[in-house]
């Protein structure tokens, strides 16, 4: 059943078309990685998604409910988490406070301790260094914050745009791994990716995307086979 | 020896008014990244509102007092509402703009409805003066209570912001709006009531700084509005400490240099202050930029 469905989807800056007729879909419990290069409307698709940007035509469906007009922080509440690209963390507020934060739209307090614990246990390293401000943390357990306090929602499907950006090789495998990880416990999972090999190596399914629209589409361990897709994004 | 206390009491009177004022400032700067101007204005606005619900239905000053909070906290959500919000994507300098004229917008109403001829503001403060030192130093009523307000509100005002989830929405916002959003925090909203709260402190100094200078003119808000944004850009602008320390120091800085060294060149020394401070260390004295690792 897909949680997620984007019909049709035209997006504006300007009078430039940055999105042009995007239709794609993300079933429960699946990881869908958006692939392409830089300026092919990765990014714009998920910021349309979670209500950062407004769509010109087109709809989206969210869990049964067209959020094509909803303000972006009522999309939160319905279920949708977004992981930032550059992760965006709360610079001068500690590990803790981010994390409290990505609970807000949540109201019951002893669930919120149990997810938080939960998170604590999947990274170690923010309980330990959850009374420091975010901003002494480095690149990737920044990233580690942001995955952490977009899971604190509770999330139905958690959006991810580059979580491998501008990280150490090490904790490239490390993000990838607690992407899958997170999906296996039950949360759907729409990733934007330029490392390609990566993400098509975890996806179930995958879309290419090529200025501003859905060149390619299928199942990942195809697309990772496909020859065009060798020659444009795997630099085989 | 007992007069130098006495000015520094004073002072810090002044200053208490200063800093209540540029808390409004540093808090709307901090999350809207703009400069409120017409901040001061609604100082005015309180003193105008307690003087009339006191003077023409007879009300005790406290109710005063809540009438003029809950008229300015309106106030602020309406401007913010009606002419900041629209221009939230335009360029700070159309939104500076913008702040001056409401500025003159509500002198100019405050003009109408009031006249320029100077009210004479009865004190809201029934405390009596406190008498120490077999008589030589005199605190009076006003003095006290304004100092204690202020104490109560930055307590109150730092408890809110690190304990309540309002609070905390309020600090990711001023951090980043879009990454605020991502959390579920309404944006607009968060704002709106930055806005409220420092409009509901100008109230509260608008009473307390007529009460200590009792006279109200429609200007009466520009002067301490000035110099409560040279407050809190001398503590550090976004800064909540900041605003208080800063207050504190230039109100007791004025007043030292009123009686000391020249009453005519006190706010030129006051300017002449913040200018070196701003030299010395550009953010103020407790703001502070974090080293971000990228």
């Amino acid at each position: 059943m897909a949680i997620l469905e984007v019909n049709n989807l035209e997006v504006y800056y300007g009078v430039i078309k940055a999105l042009k007729d995007i239709s794609f879909e993300v079933n429960e419990g699946e990881i869908v990685a958006l692939i392409g290069a830089n300026g092919a409307g990765k990014t714009t698709t998920l910021h349309t998604v979670t209500g950062l940007i407004k769509a010109a035509g087109g709809n989206i469906q969210f869990d049964g409910s067209d959020i094509t007009k909803v303000r972006g922080d009522k999309i939160v509440s319905m279920g949708m988490a977004h992981v930032p690209e550059g992760r965006r963390v709360f610079a001068s507020l500690t590990v803790y406070e981010n994390l409290k934060l990505g609970a807000y739209t949540r109201k019951d307090k002893n669930e919120i301790e149990d997810t938080l614990d939960m998170i604590y246990q999947r990274f170690p390293r923010l309980l330990e260094r959850k009374n420091q401000p975010a901003g002494t943390l480095s690149g990737g357990e920044q990233q580690m914050l942001a995955m952490g306090r977009a899971l604190m929602s509770h999330p139905k499907l958690i959006v991810m745009d580059e979580p491998s950006m501008g990280l150490s090789p090490i904790y490239v495998n490390e993000i990838f791994n607690i992407i899958q990880d997170v999906n296996k416990t039950g949360t759907t999972v729409l990733l934007v990716e330029q490392n390609a090999k990566k993400a098509l190596s975890i996806a179930h399914r995958a879309y290419v995307l090529e200025t501003g629209s859905i060149v390619l589409s299928g199942d990942a361990k195809k697309l990772m086979n496909d020859e065009s897709v060798k020659k444009a994004y795997l630099s085989e | 020896m007992m007069s130098f206390i006495s000015y520094f009491i004073n002072g810090l009177s002044l200053g208490s008014v200063y800093a209540i004022i540029a808390l409004g400032y540093t808090m709307v700067y901090g999350i809207a990244k703009m400069l409120n101007f017409a901040h001061g204005d609604v100082i005015m606005i309180g003193g105008y509102v307690v003087f009339t619900v006191v003077s023409t239905m007879g009300l005790p000053p406290l109710a005063a007092i809540l009438v003029a909070v809950i008229v300015c906290t309106v106030l602020g959500i309406t401007i913010e509402k009606v002419a900041y919000r629209p221009l939230r994507m335009a360029s700070p300098l159309a939104v500076l703009i913008t702040a001056i004229g409401v500025s003159y917008l509500l002198q100019n109403i405050a003009l109408l409805v009031f006249g320029s001829n100077p009210k004479s503001f009865t004190s809201v403060v029934s405390v009596p003066a406190l008498k120490l030192a077999g008589g030589k130093l005199t605190i009076s009523g006003e003095t006290i209570v304004t100092i204690v307000t202020c104490i109560i509100i930055m307590i109150g005002l730092t408890t809110f912001i690190k304990k309540t989830k309002a609070g905390q929405a309020m600090l990711a916002v001023s951090e980043d709006k879009g990454a605020a959003q991502l959390m579920g925090i309404n944006v607009d909203g968060t704002i709106a009531l930055t806005f409220a709260i420092g409009s509901a402190l100008a109230a509260i100094a608008g009473a307390l700084l007529c009460s200590a200078y009792p006279t109200l003119t429609p200007y009466t808000g520009s002067m301490p509005g000035i110099k409560a944004f040279v407050a809190a850009v001398f503590g550090g602008i976004g800064s909540i400490p900041g605003a208080f320390l800063g207050g504190l120091l230039l109100g007791v800085i004025e007043n030292l240099s009123k009686a000391y060294i020249s009453s005519q060149l006190s706010d030129a020394i006051v300017f002449a202050v913040l200018i070196v401070v701003l030299l010395v260390k550009p953010t103020g004295i407790l703001g502070k930029k974090i080293n971000e690792k990228v």
